[in-house]
């Protein structure tokens, strides 16, 4: 084959990977979680104690666990809703094989198991039977928790095994909780996973563009089932260590949860619409979450006015760079 | 000035820039009334760019629109429809899941009391302006139970639904059978009566001698000249069109034509195609002709798997393959280069070495975990053979123009190293520069052994790149033609289906 | 083909019908217009549900809408009890109206995708309620009388919640099939693409979707919290979810487009038969809440098996002709 005599070489970076970086969503995020631990530190004595500090993590580390496999689910184009009903019902699971005497292990497989076979439901009626993620997890939203509720009422299960309650209320080092330490392993496999490999590429292509990827030999189907399951599982691991936090499961177990996840996943710079998105984002927007959560749990500001804050970030975080553009283009 | 010409509607200067392009570049374009005037040119010349500014869907960035010598404005569709101008366009705008009646009317239907929707009146005039064009569909039938062909008469009769004096025809008859045709023409003639001033665009040339008064020259976005009909012949006009004489647009090259590779036997599909069966030899080019939605794209989409054909089998050397998904399409060497580069193509969004590498991850790539070196090297590679002009190859595909989109999506295809490529209108949309190259590399590939499926509408890219051709009309094999068969006549009357007598 | 409407009115008819061979009285007319009644909130949301899903968004805010102007509508009739019950209707459909109109603008003016908008208005609403009412109950003892009876108030059988109900479906349908507005609802979700060319704005039309289905929960949350009387801050959490149930079971698609007042209607009304059926027939409530998740999964699949094209009508013998 001859080259063609006019071709010419197009360079492969324009701007260096640092200086790219430095102007990223990702680092101006770093700098607002910067910014409100300084705020915090100010605005509370109790603060910068590191016993406090790792307490501050339960605030977050559960829904990060979610968040993570949410993102990638999220950049794919699809969306799951349905998690926090997940956590219930893997929970449900747990606490009936706990009833069943099992032991530790056993409990914590039920747990996972039940993740993925949620993940594989919702998976499955999406990818196999091409119904809308919304419509189908809001379903599975009401199916699952629904289930929960026939089970156990108004009643709970209590009594889990002293072994059990390492995930929750372990700590693998010093202040490094158990949770912590696995989700830390968990944000690294991540970022692999989407940055480095072929199925993260397919990941951002299937979202970006789900036809011209499936033409370019991508198969679509299965990377959204993948991460379907992927999601459920995250879940499941979730609802593990949330029990074992709280030794106990009720139906409403984790009730509201899928919003916070969705809003970590967007503030840390996720589209909506999929296609971009990136696990350092997450990651870092996790952490501001729970700094802002626990700092205004510190001045004894009342949960629901934090949900105030929560959605205005949501909405804020997307608005504002909008805002902007539109007046820079207004001006010119 | 343009008011002492006596137009009725008059474009001065007029500019529009996308990123990247300059779609037209301070054309200047009169119509007048009782009068056809052909807007010829090339595809990319700006032909739609000014129906979509006529009627409002773009603004113009400068230049001034006059109507009766007053300068307009049409910030909306509405503000347009409402100065008088209505447009078929060359897509079909229309909503698949309203009825008929409702397409034709949606936004200025007749009113009853309260301002509520007289539907009576709605159906009938619907049926009447359907009769009136020679349409024969039932105004309460939901637009997605209709074929193209009968979609293309609801867009007509949609324009025709706002009294206008303006009307634009974008490509009308590319879809249209032949009888269908004369029934527009006549159409055309009434409304020329009524003192309507007409702009028609189409690429066939027989059609606009046959209807055309005036006509105005684009070329690259900008205007060329202008004049009466009566005064040009064909040559001239195509000169004034491509800026060269034709012959020399298309590379020649020596047919060395080797064993068959391919061969499709009796592909059929509920609604699309049916019966479809042919060749494909080593080093050919087997062009695909017929009108717009003729089932070419529908055929070459089930080949690779896209949808699944309802009865056919594939041989590729002699050995049946079956293809369910395009991943075992480029497994069994066939690629397909879409003609909707933005949706079914290029990643717009992604870098352009991802896009390069996404069907080749596999050799760039190690155990699963991608490898940037190998991928920019496979991307210059490509990149660098088809010419490509950009900034960085990790810029995303989105920010280059149409030309070199296009270029991305086949050094996409190419660096798979496929024995079989399919490219559907490979030249649509794209600028005459990498137009000739795309078709010179088109005999390259052929030379090199590739065996190429060529699907295209336009009759001299057909004529000047293939040894064969197969023309397609409703969803079958109308005719395989050669050698001498192989007339712009011929390819018309069986895309048309005036059938086998000249 | 057997329209949707249809398929519906036949399950919910059997439904009853099953139900009553458990307990007779469940189909007993007047027990079904309180049934009706118990669903009309349901079913007013629905409607305006249904129109902000025909323009291809969604708005997940509508009981957050309603609980916080219920909660206004309480604390104000506290204040000023004799307050007439109109100006709190035309003070509650405006209020909603309101809040529905800011998702309207920040999905028109900045394009943000409608579900992260409305999740976003749905927390900083049921906040607000939290601001305002410092987390206190308003209590019926605290309401006025003739702010708590008017929903209440029995008109030829029915109470005028039921009425306010069959109005708001009547007009909606009135409006949806025979207004320039109704049919931009339809033509923006189908394909925005022709709307342009149509001369539709298609921001402009989600905007107004926005507020309508605002207006319509601001309008419930009185009414809710006057029938219940009682405000606080979780009233109808989390039932924006059963709002969405019903028009997805009504076959309302979420790609927007496609959807009727009937459906909306009898889909609201499944999910209230269901609700209303299940301790009537000994079965715990706490069923009800995976049977209106199975009941969506459901509908969604067979909707999606009814909608999927069997491709591009090319032959000739594929074409439906008079």
């Amino acid at each position: 084959m001859t080259a063609s005599p006019t071709g010419r070489i197009v360079p492969d970076r324009l701007a260096s990977p640092t200086s790219r970086a430095l102007k990223s969503w990702e680092s101006l995020l770093a700098l607002v979680a910067i910014a409100i631990f300084i705020a915090n530190s100010f605005a509370s004595p109790y603060f910068l104690d590191p016993w406090n500090l790792s307490d501050a993590t339960f605030n977050f580390t559960e829904k990060a666990m979610i968040a993570l496999a949410m993102a990638l689910l999220i950049i794919s184009g699809e969306i799951d809703l349905s998690v926090a009903s997940i956590v219930a019902l893997a929970s449900t699971a747990m606490g009936l094989m706990m009833q069943a005497g099992f032991g530790t292990p056993a409990i914590v497989l039920t747990g996972l198991g039940t993740g993925l076979i949620c993940g594989a439901f919702n998976g499955l009626l999406v990818t196999r039977l091409g119904l809308p993620s919304i419509v189908v997890t809001i379903g599975t939203m009401s199916l699952f928790r629904g289930i929960s509720y026939i089970v156990l009422g108004d009643t709970a299960f209590t009594g889990y095994p002293a072994s059990f309650g390492w995930f929750g209320q372990g700590y693998v080092v010093w202040v490094i909780t158990v949770e912590l330490a696995i989700f830390a392993l968990l944000a690294v496999i991540y970022g692999i996973v989407l940055h480095k490999t072929n199925f993260g590429r397919g990941v951002y292509a299937a979202g970006n563009n789900p036809t011209a990827a499936m033409f370019s030999g991508v198969r679509v189907g299965r990377v959204k089932f993948i991460l379907f399951l992927l999601t459920g599982l995250m879940s499941g691991l979730a609802s593990v260590c949330l029990t074992s936090r709280l030794g106990s499961t009720r139906p409403s177990i984790g009730a509201g949860m899928e919003l916070e996840v969705v809003t970590v996943v967007v503030l840390g710079g996720v589209s909506i619409l999929g296609g971009s998105g990136s696990i350092p984002g997450v990651v870092i927007a996790a952490l501001v979450m729970g700094l802002v959560t626990f700092g205004l749990g510190l001045l004894n500001v009342p949960g629901i006015v934090m949900s105030i804050v929560i959605g205005v970030l949501l909405i804020g975080v997307i608005a504002l760079p909008r805002i902007w553009q539109k007046a820079r283009a207004w001006k010119k | 000035m343009t008011t002492d010409t006596g137009a009725v509607l008059a474009l001065d200067g007029v500019t529009k820039t996308f990123p990247g392009v300059k779609a037209l570049d301070g054309v200047r374009l009169e119509l007048h009334a009782g009068e056809v005037t052909a807007l010829i040119g090339e595809n990319g010349a700006g032909k739609s760019t000014v129906v979509k500014i006529l009627t409002g869907i773009y603004q113009p960035d400068g230049g001034s629109i006059t109507i009766d010598g007053r300068p307009v404005r049409f910030p909306t569709a509405q503000a347009a429809a409402d100065a008088g101008v209505t447009a078929i366009h060359q897509e079909t705008v229309l909503f698949d899941e309203l009825s008929v009646a409702e397409n034709i009317f949606l936004g200025h239907a007749p009113r009853a009391r309260f301002g509520l929707i007289d539907r009576r009146a709605m159906m009938n005039r619907a049926r009447d302006i359907l009769t009136g064009i020679g349409a024969r569909i039932d105004p309460a039938t939901r637009l997605k139970d209709l074929s193209i062909a009968s979609r293309h008469l609801v867009a007509i009769a949609r324009a025709l639904s706002i009294d206008a004096r303006v009307v634009i025809m974008d490509e009308p008859t590319a879809a249209l059978s032949q009888t269908e045709i004369e029934e527009l023409y006549t159409l055309v003639d009434q409304l020329k009566a009524q003192g309507k001033a007409i702009l028609f665009i189409s690429h066939k040339f027989d059609e606009i001698f046959r209807i055309a008064d005036r006509f105005t020259v684009f070329r690259d976005g900008q205007f060329v000249g202008a004049g009466r009909m009566a005064e040009i012949d064909e040559a001239a006009l195509v000169r004034m069109m491509v800026g060269r004489s034709v012959d020399q647009i298309f590379p020649k090259r020596a047919a060395k034509v080797g064993d068959e590779v391919l061969r499709v036997q009796g592909y059929c599909h509920p609604t699309e195609f049916d019966d479809i069966t042919f060749t494909l030899r080593r080093g050919e080019i087997l062009g695909f002709y017929g009108l717009v939605g003729a089932g070419r794209t529908e055929f070459m989409q089930s080949l690779i798997g896209i949808t699944r054909p309802s009865k056919g089998v594939t041989r590729i050397d002699g050995t049946i393959r079956t293809i369910r998904s395009p991943a075992q399409a480029i497994e069994a060497g066939i690629v397909y280069v879409p003609e909707d580069r933005g949706k079914q193509g290029a990643i717009l969004d992604m870098p352009i070495f991802q896009n390069v590498t996404l069907p080749s991850l596999g050799r760039t790539s190690r155990a699963g975990f991608t490898r940037m070196a190998n991928e920019f090297a496979l991307a210059r590679e490509y990149t660098r053979r088809l010419d490509l002009r950009a900034a960085a190859l990790d810029a995303n595909v989105g920010t280059l123009s149409g030309g070199n989109q296009q270029k991305v999506v086949i050094a996409k295809w190419l660096a798979v190293k496929p024995r079989v490529i399919i490219l559907d209108e490979p030249t649509k949309g794209i600028d005459i520069g990498s137009k000739a190259a795309v078709h010179e590399f088109m005999s390259e590939l052929a030379a090199e052994g590739l065996s190429v499926i060529m699907v295209s509408s336009e009759i001299p890219e057909i004529l000047g790149m293939s040894d064969r051709v197969i023309v397609m009309r409703e969803g079958r094999i109308a005719a395989e033609l050669a050698g001498a068969d192989l007339t712009p006549e011929t390819l018309v009357r069986y895309a048309a289906g005036i059938g086998r007598a000249a | 083909m057997i329209s949707r409407e249809s398929i519906l009115s036949a399950a919910i008819i059997a439904l009853l019908a099953l139900i009553a061979t458990r307990f007779a009285g469940f189909v007993a007319p007047g027990n079904l217009a309180a049934v009706f009644t118990d669903t009309a909130p349901l079913i007013i949301l629905a409607l305006g549900q249904m129109v902000v899903i025909l323009t291809r968004c969604i708005d997940l805010s509508v009981a957050a809408n309603l609980a916080l102007t219920g909660m206004v509508c309480a604390m104000l009739n506290t204040a000023m009890p004799g307050l007439p019950v109109a100006l709190t209707l035309a003070l509650a459909i405006g209020m909603g109206a309101g809040l529905g109109a800011i998702n309207g603008l920040l999905v028109w003016k900045l394009a943000i995708p409608s579900i992260v908008v409305t999740l976003g208005t749905m927390t900083i609403f049921r906040g607000s309620i939290f601001l305002l009412s410092g987390g206190e109950w308003v209590n019926a003892f605290e309401m006025s009388a003739s702010f708590t009876g008017f929903p209440r108030t029995v008109i030829l059988g029915l109470p005028v919640l039921g009425w306010i109900a069959i109005v708001i479906i009547a007009g909606l349908a009135l409006m949806l099939s025979r207004s320039t507005q109704g049919r931009a609802f339809f033509a923006v979700g189908g394909n925005p693409h022709a709307a342009v060319y149509a001369g539709i704005d298609v921001g402009r039309t989600q905007f107004l979707a926005f507020t309508l289905s605002g207006a319509l929960a601001g309008l419930t949350g009185y009414l809710w919290v006057a029938r219940y009387a009682v405000a606080y801050t979780d009233i109808a959490g989390g039932f924006e979810l059963d709002v969405v149930a019903a028009c997805v079971i009504g076959g309302i698609s979420i790609a927007g487009g496609i959807g009727s007042v009937g459906g909306a209607v009898l889909g609201a009304l499944f999910l209230g038969v269901i609700k209303n059926a299940l301790p009537v027939v000994g079965i715990s409530p706490f069923w009800q809440m995976a049977i209106s998740g199975a009941a969506i999964i459901v509908a969604v699949a067979a909707n999606s098996r009814a909608g999927r094209s069997k491709g591009r009508i090319i032959l000739k013998q594929a074409e439906v002709r008079q």
